[in-house]
């Protein structure tokens, strides 16, 4: 006999039943993503692609690749100190890039200089952190790309704020963030999601899933069913997307972006994807992953799905193939070219953009390597 | 001589009224932090903003403290002058990363490219019988991080001068308040605020020839105690409110010293470590000819900020400072 039979007792007349305060604030389901990566690519889908789009981003993922190759070779001249590439993962990099308009901004990692070349960068001064000559070489203003960052996720709470500060001033400004699967971790990650969420920023927020953080695999950061699943938490749609669909990666994101720029707020999308290369040309990924599994990763290669595509539905001839292959060595030798000559740095810009005006101790500092500089000068 | 109304007011009231001015004159400003909109901050300094200026002005944040000065920081790359708050010293260490990786350097990373004027308004330092987390010293912290202007009032009218200096400023600044100093009153007009100076420049309280009592924020009216009360003792002790930490006026500090020839080193924050260590330097290398005596430092002892119920004996009090007073009477061991 339960509690709640008794007759006539108190306890027939209790009903547990939920706090007052409490009641559901959005419905979970739409917000959650499908289990499965959305593709176009190898699907009946593709076929209705826009082929000037498909043409495009073949573009760019070949250019994108051989960015890649030689910026690794330029790290073995001692040319660049570091290269975080980005070998498999160019699907990622050109179709978010190209799903932005002119106006909006982009806050990519370290690791997304494709992204940033994507909209137009110089790819000389989107290395100039990796070369060491200035942190960032290039005006953030110009094409509206924030410094690369090297923190983990602390670039995700810049893009809400500008955002926002678009959204206040007025302005149909959508920021995409760029992030890791170990970037997710962070608690700025936390943070910026929230704050996006509750301010109903134009935000997009792509993490690109390439299997590992260093050497760290996604078994090991997380405990979550997917990245995405994460959006939901925060009240925002997450989306997963196989990351090596240059097509489906730029659909979605285009989605999110226009989602963002009528005021429906910020997305989540997870980009399942593979890092080629190791971390950067100092890290050995032989110590903790298998052969094996890079060549599973190779058959999914993004070039070789979009170049299979593109063949079936005959748009892909000898010559647009050479095309794409001649622009991108043309971009590599210029690159090669322009790195191999040694920048003429000015060592007093070490005290000139410290603060508005100098202060006193930065100005008698100043003052102290002008004369070491004279010394130099005269010796030689 | 002037008709505006001089009355009684607080530090917390010329700080709001601060912001308000700023506010009200460039619509760019905008106030964010967690309870500084409805509640109009846990010390009221905030009060009346979001009412008069809107929410999208004034805005209540979630509460995460790299989420304020992180979101802060993409606002200013959009032209926007945030002005935010962090309630507790302590509660501001979640945005040390923010600040040091990117508020103190992204005008140097874009090589001007960038500039990010935010002011971090964080009310610090003991006193008020707060508990764990709500009484920190923090400002060596943010003197060590190149970058970043570190600014603190002692006075009514500077609270308001320094923060609009503050808030105009084209860098960030790092702004202290003293929050046993938001209840002090001063005569001063609202309606016809002190000009606006910018920040860097030391101001002498006291003027005396004996010795010079270097110090800042909270200590500030100890040290003024303290000159009064050696004046009875035949000490007459100059006493230099530094209201900026960075930059440093090695100027007028060491102009005091080298009239007196004598410097003690006043603030509440630990002495290891401390900013008192790179005064004492400072003041070394160029007075060093004008010294009788070596550079003293009073500070908090070197241990976590003690409980409310002990913190009167962390804190330097006049006693100590006089204490140190006695000690420049030096003479070098023969």
């Amino acid at each position: 006999m339960t509690v709640q039979e008794l007759p006539g007792s108190a306890a027939a007349a209790y009903r547990p039943t939920p706090p007052p305060a409490w009641q559901p604030r959005t419905d979970p389901a739409p917000l959650l993503p499908d289990p499965e990566p959305y593709r176009v690519l190898g699907t009946e889908a593709a076929a209705s692609a826009d082929p000037e789009l498909l043409l495009r981003l073949y573009a760019e993922l070949v250019r994108g690749r051989r960015y890649n190759a030689q910026a690794t070779a330029l790290t073995k001249q001692g040319r660049l100190a570091v290269y975080p590439s980005s070998t498999g993962q160019e699907a990622c990099e050109v179709g978010a890039a190209l799903a932005l308009e002119e106006r909006d901004w982009l806050f990519p990692s370290y690791r997304d200089t494709l992204a940033a070349v994507a909209r137009g960068l110089d790819p000389v001064q989107a290395l100039t952190l990796l070369r060491g000559d200035w942190h960032t070489g290039y005006d953030p203003h110009e094409h509206r790309v924030a410094p690369l960052c090297t923190p983990l996720a602390t670039q995700l709470p810049h893009a809400v704020g500008l955002a926002h500060a678009a959204r206040l001033k007025g302005d149909d400004v959508v920021a995409l963030a760029m992030v890791g699967d170990g970037g997710t971790s962070e608690g700025d990650f936390h943070e910026a999601l929230n704050f996006a969420a509750v301010w109903n920023a134009p935000v997009v927020f792509l993490v690109q899933n390439n299997g590992f953080a260093i050497s760290v695999p996604l078994a090991k950061q997380t405990a979550a069913p997917s990245l995405a699943h994460k959006a939901v938490g925060y009240g925002m749609p997450g989306r997963l997307v196989d990351g090596n669909d240059a097509v489906a990666v730029h659909e979605v994101l285009g989605q999110a972006v226009a989602r963002a720029r009528r005021g429906g707020g910020p997305t989540l999308i997870e980009a399942v994807t593979y890092r080629m290369d190791a971390h950067t040309n100092a890290d050995d990924a032989t110590r903790y992953r298998a052969d094996s599994e890079v060549e599973t990763w190779r058959a999914h290669d993004p070039i070789q799905l979009l170049e299979r595509e593109l063949t079936e539905r005959g748009l892909l001839d000898d010559g647009t193939r050479q095309a794409a292959a001649e622009a991108a060595e043309t971009m590599a030798a210029d690159l090669r070219e322009r790195m191999n000559a040694d920048p003429v740095l000015n060592p007093m810009d070490l005290f000139e953009h410290v603060y508005a005006r100098q202060t006193t101790q930065l100005r008698e500092q100043a003052a102290l390597l002008r004369a070491e500089l004279d010394a130099e000068e005269e010796a030689r | 001589m002037t008709t505006a109304a001089v009355k009684p007011a607080t530090m917390a009231q010329a700080l709001q009224r601060a912001m308000r001015d700023a506010m009200a004159e460039d619509p760019t400003v905008h106030v964010m932090g967690e309870d500084v909109g409805t509640l109009g901050g846990v010390f009221r300094v905030t009060d009346g903003l979001a009412k008069e200026f809107g929410e999208d002005r004034c805005t209540d944040t979630p509460l995460a403290e790299a989420g304020i000065l992180g979101t802060a920081v993409g606002m200013a790359m959009y032209g926007l002058r945030p002005v935010v708050e962090m309630q507790f010293d302590a509660f501001a260490y979640p945005a040390f990363e923010q600040l040091i990786s990117h508020v103190a350097r992204m005008r140097n990373r874009t090589k001007g490219g960038m500039p990010m004027p935010i002011t971090v308004r964080v009310p610090y330092g003991g006193g008020i019988g707060g508990v764990e987390h709500h009484s920190d010293s923090s400002e060596a912290y943010y003197m060590a991080t190149p970058g970043l202007h570190v600014v603190t009032p002692a006075t009514v009218e500077d609270a308001y001068g320094l923060l609009r200096a503050s808030i105009a400023s084209d860098d960030p600044v790092v702004f202290l308040e003293p929050k046993r100093l938001y209840w002090s009153k001063a005569e001063w007009s609202p309606e016809a605020p002190a000009a606006v100076e910018p920040i860097g420049r030391a101001v002498v309280r006291r003027s005396g020839r004996s010795a010079t009592l270097i110090t800042y924020g909270p200590s500030v009216p100890v040290c003024m105690e303290a000159a009064q009360a050696a004046a009875a003792e035949g000490w007459d002790l100059e006493v230099v409110d530094l209201r900026s930490l960075v930059p440093f006026d090695d100027e007028t500090v060491c102009a005091s010293v080298r009239r007196t020839g004598r410097a003690v080193v006043v603030h509440e924050s630990t002495g290891f470590g401390g900013p008192g260590g790179e005064i004492a330097a400072r003041v070394t290398e160029r007075c060093f000819h004008h010294l009788e005596a070596p550079v003293l430092r009073v500070a908090g002892f070197d241990i976590p900020y003690p409980p409310p119920m002990l913190e009167r004996h962390h804190l330097p009090g006049v006693d100590r400072v006089l204490d140190a007073v006695a000690r420049l009477q030096w003479e070098a061991a023969s």
